[in-house]
């Protein structure tokens, strides 16, 4: 039995539709990651878990009892939210004992256990306003694991950190997942975050999902055009029966393949990234190791690819 | 040019502000707090300043009279009761009307916001008079309590139906700064609270209420302070013999035109109203 089962899950808001007879199931600790764009009701599927949207039709499961109809404050399930919604009238170590004081726990030597986990200590004492952003973000969770929660709901835990310390965090963000043990399921629009962290990633589109695999599986062999289009912009072809999905670092610039005509190039690093255009007009996205000889702009070249990195795409 | 008109207009405006002040504000006070040194005598006006052509002759003779004299505390202190609990009754009631409101979705609140102000689209001696004819002997309250077979009671010209009038008459000043506050307040936070376990009652008591303290402390001051003067709806629906502040201040000038005494007890409801004022400025600085 899963931990979180969603079936057939609907919401609407007016005329938009934000989740489309959605189902989706969660196991015991595991990590899932919802990808999807701005209004593909990925935070609506997290807030319908958390109890803050009553979905209009289908059911939430918790370790097989429905929750559709629970308030948040029955619902083993604690969110840590985007703007990280501390409470800016208390101090980190009341904001951390909220949860416990709520149960009627002396807080104490949990808070003192979290503090410790995330590297606040020193900080118990200070208000939100005190605080920078990423001890901020380690607070916020810190209060969402004060409970023990089975289930953690992360939206967008990483998005208002600095580059340099996002990577950093979301590696200390699954080391937390595996010592509490409890499952985590976050939200997030950034790719390499959910492909790095999760054990298992659910693209979202249009209220639906539209794939769920594990990260590797899930960049390799994209089961559709939306999914193909949201990891990493795969270009996509169509062919005999149907669409194909072409990772650019797959092609190679080799005599022999189709010839094709360089539009633009740019040195990105670690690789180099080539737009060039087929005889037939379909532009394609190459990326080529710092390595190869990089071609210029204008530059007739031809072009090549396994057949097997052609990935079929449902319609 | 490079900056030299904004900075004139900027300067005018200033100059305006403090001309305002001046001349509306720190000359009439000053005129009043003279006057309270003063000498009442029979004439027009019916005052001798405190100092002439011989120099200062000024007298603390009413300043005396305002500490003797029992009436006026008890003024003041009738004043300061019905002020403290009517802005109380609108806070309570002005927090569930602007926490009502607030929730609603956005495009209906503006509607009911007008609802709160409808009251004033009518005249203020108007509203009271219908309090008069709803509370008086014969009024409606008493004919329908005659229908139903019970004793009339004596409603108007008391603390309850003074209370009544003053509640409605400043509810809408007490709801305003509150909605203004609870409207934008996050819901994120409320809806973080909820999910650590707290009951409605408990995500309201720990989060909702002092997030909008400032608000509730500015809300009561402005209902307090006007309230503390109040002359015309304790005289159209108060008990005669609970004299208040206002009431005293307004016997003195116009009845037994004793101005400096007038004038005193003006200054004294100054100095008692700065002190909150001086509270709060405190308070919201700290933040």
């Amino acid at each position: 039995m899963s931990l979180l089962s969603l079936q057939g899950v609907s919401k609407r808001f007016g005329a938009a539709t934000a989740l489309d007879a959605l189902d989706l199931e969660v196991g015991e600790g595991e990590f899932l990651a919802l990808l999807g764009g701005s209004g593909s009701g990925k935070s609506t599927l997290l807030r319908a878990v958390a109890g803050f949207e009553r979905p209009d039709s289908g059911h939430v499961l918790l370790r097989g009892t429905d929750i559709t109809a629970l308030p948040p404050q029955k619902r083993d399930v604690a969110m840590m939210f985007q703007s990280y919604a501390l409470f800016p009238h208390m101090t980190v170590f009341e904001n951390i004992a909220y949860g416990l004081r709520r149960k009627g726990e002396a807080p104490g030597p949990r808070v003192a256990e979290l503090v410790e986990m995330l590297g606040l200590a020193g900080l118990e004492r200070r208000r939100p306003h005190q605080l920078s952003g990423g001890q901020a973000q380690r607070v916020a969770l810190a209060r969402a694991l004060a409970r023990r929660p089975t289930l953690v709901l992360l939206d967008e835990p990483l998005a208002a950190l600095d580059a340099n310390l996002r990577e950093r965090t979301g590696f200390e963000l699954r080391a937390i997942q595996r010592r509490t043990g409890s499952a985590f399921v976050m939200v997030t629009h950034d790719q390499a975050e959910a492909l790095s962290l999760a054990d298992r990633v659910a693209v979202l589109h249009a209220g639906r999902i539209a794939q769920v695999a594990p990260p590797r599986e899930l960049y390799e062999r994209p089961a559709t055009r939306e999914v193909a289009r949201f990891l990493g912009a795969a270009n996509l072809l169509d062919g005999p029966g149907g669409g194909f999905a072409l990772r650019p670092e797959r092609i190679r610039i080799a005599p022999g393949g189709r010839p094709a005509r360089v539009e633009e190039v740019a040195f990105r690093g670690a690789d180099v990234l080539v737009l060039a255009r087929l005889e037939d007009g379909m532009a394609l996205r190459i990326l080529l190791p710092v390595a190869a000889r990089a071609p210029v702009p204008g530059e007739a070249v031809e072009m090549q690819w396994e057949a097997d990195d052609l990935v079929p795409l449902a319609t | 040019m490079g900056g030299g008109r904004p900075r004139a207009a900027r300067h005018l405006i200033r100059a305006l502000a403090w001309i305002w002040l001046a001349l509306l504000v720190a000359l009439p006070l000053a005129v009043v707090a003279t006057m309270g040194f003063g000498t009442a005598q029979p004439g027009i006006p019916p005052v001798r300043l405190p100092w002439g052509a011989e120099g200062w002759q000024g007298s603390l003779e009413s300043w005396a009279l305002l500490l003797e004299d029992d009436y006026y505390l008890g003024a003041a202190l009738r004043s300061l009761r019905l002020a403290g609990i009517t802005a109380l009754c609108c806070l309570v009631l002005g927090f569930a009307m602007a926490l009502g409101i607030a929730r609603m979705p956005a495009r209906r609140q503006p509607l009911w916001l007008g609802l709160v102000l409808a009251p004033f689209l009518c005249g203020f001696v108007l509203r009271m008079a219908a309090w008069v004819g709803t509370l008086r002997d014969a009024g409606w309250v008493n004919r329908m309590l005659g229908h139903l077979g019970l004793e009339p009671l004596r409603l108007l010209y008391t603390d309850a139906a003074l209370l009544v009038g003053m509640v409605h008459s400043y509810l809408p000043f007490a709801v305003l700064p509150l909605w203004a506050a609870l409207a934008r307040r996050d819901t994120a936070l409320e809806e973080a609270a909820a999910d650590l376990g707290a009951s409605p009652f408990t995500v309201f008591r720990s989060v909702t209420l002092p997030l909008a303290a400032p608000a509730a402390l500015a809300s009561f001051l402005l209902v307090f302070i006007p309230a503390m003067g109040e002359v015309v709806i304790p005289e159209l629906l108060g008990a005669p013999d609970a004299v208040l502040l206002g009431r005293a201040i307004w016997a003195e000038f116009f009845q037994t035109r004793d101005w400096p005494l007038a004038a005193v007890l003006a200054t004294a409801l100054l100095a008692l109203l700065a002190l909150p004022l001086a509270v709060q400025q405190r308070l919201s600085v700290r933040r």
